[in-house]
């Protein structure tokens, strides 16, 4: 087995890092709020973005955790 | 073209040299005020000078300056060159700091998040975070929190490497060349020459720091490193690249991270490995350990510490081939496809 399962995880964070950056850009680049004057409506829509993109990082590590648990379940254990 | 080439080439002598031609004497210096520490890994435990910052911080500030110079590129060139300066000189004085006193947990990431207000300041970043094949996200306010957090975490995933014979300065080696390649690969060539001291510093500093070290680069070092990283990702407008090519300091940083649950430093914690009765690295029994990524690397069998850099270096490689790979994905447009 060597390192293989240490290249796995490697190649898995490539991989969540590329489907987050997806997310990010398919969520949060369509936010903009409109109505309120122009420093309201920036501040609406970065508060907006700012807990979409905090969601978005808390989830990932979330998933990142399952993976290395999963994948260093031996390793961890000790 | 052409003096970009002699700027790239002249730069990254100059670099390469300082690190070559100070090493020695500061050395020297470091062995005479006794400003050693003991290589826990070695053989009856030799004492090693520390820090080799000085040397690291020497060579970008000469090699950076000459390229305010010789770089055609005018104003704007200036301005990213002074923030990567100042950035790498507010990171060296933290980490000698923490080199000379011992700090708590949260004193690096905190101090480094200062350290990146040159880049705000002086306006050198932009706002549109770039992903491969999905494009770019504006995010203006959100991205001044990008720039404090990318400098503690690079600063601080360097200097949690660096824990045995060579590895921080082979990493950055590594990581930083990627890093270079990428922004030629994206055609931004002014910040891809303002890379290459840092990879030849790095290159140099390795020389004298691969087993058996005859110096550590200490936290100064270390944060000068990760920091100048940093500044250039934010600058050359490659971020996600830059965590790619950095995915297994990451890594450790994360394993670290959600095993011990807490921010603290790392000399107020176990050991995560021991030594065998042949001075191999092996995983140790201590429950309570943190899980790093070399206690991951000598969980199937024990290695020497040299083993260990090897492998540490092996998974930088493929990182970094992921970062290029991830730089000519860059290129490519998901709503083109279809």
């Amino acid at each position: 087995m060597g390192h293989f399962l240490i290249y796995s995880f490697l190649a898995i964070m490539w991989l969540l890092i590329l489907g987050g950056g997806g997310m990010v850009v398919a969520l949060v680049s369509q936010i903009s709020v409109q109505g309120y004057g122009e420093q309201i409506d920036f501040l609406i829509g970065s508060a907006i973005k700012a807990v979409i993109a905090l969601v978005l990082v808390v989830s990932w590590i979330l998933i990142l955790t399952k993976f290395k648990d999963k994948i260093f379940y031996k390793q961890i254990r000790l | 073209m052409q003096s970009e080439i002699i700027s790239a080439v002249a730069s990254s002598a100059i670099a390469f040299f300082v690190v070559l031609v100070t090493v020695p004497p500061l050395i020297k210096l470091l062995a005479k005020r006794n400003w050693t520490v003991k290589d826990v890994n070695r053989i009856g435990g030799a004492m090693i000078p520390r820090p080799g910052g000085p040397a690291i911080i020497a060579a970008i500030i000469v090699s950076e300056v000459s390229l305010y110079f010789l770089l055609p590129a005018g104003e704007v060139a200036g301005r990213q060159i002074s923030a990567i300066l100042m950035t790498a000189s507010a990171a060296f004085v933290i980490g000698f700091i923490d080199d000379r006193k011992v700090m708590g947990g949260w004193f690096k990431p905190v101090a480094l998040a200062v350290s990146a207000a040159p880049i705000i300041i002086l306006g050198t970043y932009d706002s549109n975070l770039a992903f491969p094949i999905f494009g770019e996200v504006k995010i203006p306010a959100l991205y001044l929190g990008v720039v404090v957090v990318m400098i503690a975490v690079t600063g601080n995933t360097i200097n949690s490497v660096d824990v045995m014979n060579g590895i921080a300065s082979g990493f950055m080696t590594i990581a930083a060349s990627a890093l270079t390649v990428s922004m030629v690969i994206l055609q931004n060539y002014t910040v891809a020459i303002m890379a290459l001291p840092l990879v030849f510093a790095s290159l140099a500093f390795y020389r004298y720091h691969k087993f058996p070290s005859r110096i550590f680069p200490g936290d100064s070092g270390a944060l000068v490193l990760g920091a100048t990283y940093g500044a250039i990702a934010i600058i050359g407008r490659v971020e996600v690249i830059a965590a790619i090519a950095l995915l297994p300091a990451v890594i450790n940083s994360f394993l670290f991270l959600s095993s011990v649950k807490r921010i603290v430093e790392h000399r107020q914690i176990k050991n995560p490995t021991t030594h065998t009765d042949d001075n191999k690295i092996t995983t140790t029994k201590e429950k309570d350990a943190p899980v790093t990524l070399v206690r991951l690397l000598v969980a199937a069998k024990p290695l020497t510490e040299k083993e260990v850099a090897n492998a540490i270096f092996k998974l930088a490689a493929f990182s970094a081939a992921l970062a290029i790979v991830t730089a000519l994905l860059m290129g490519v447009k998901i709503w083109d496809i279809f």
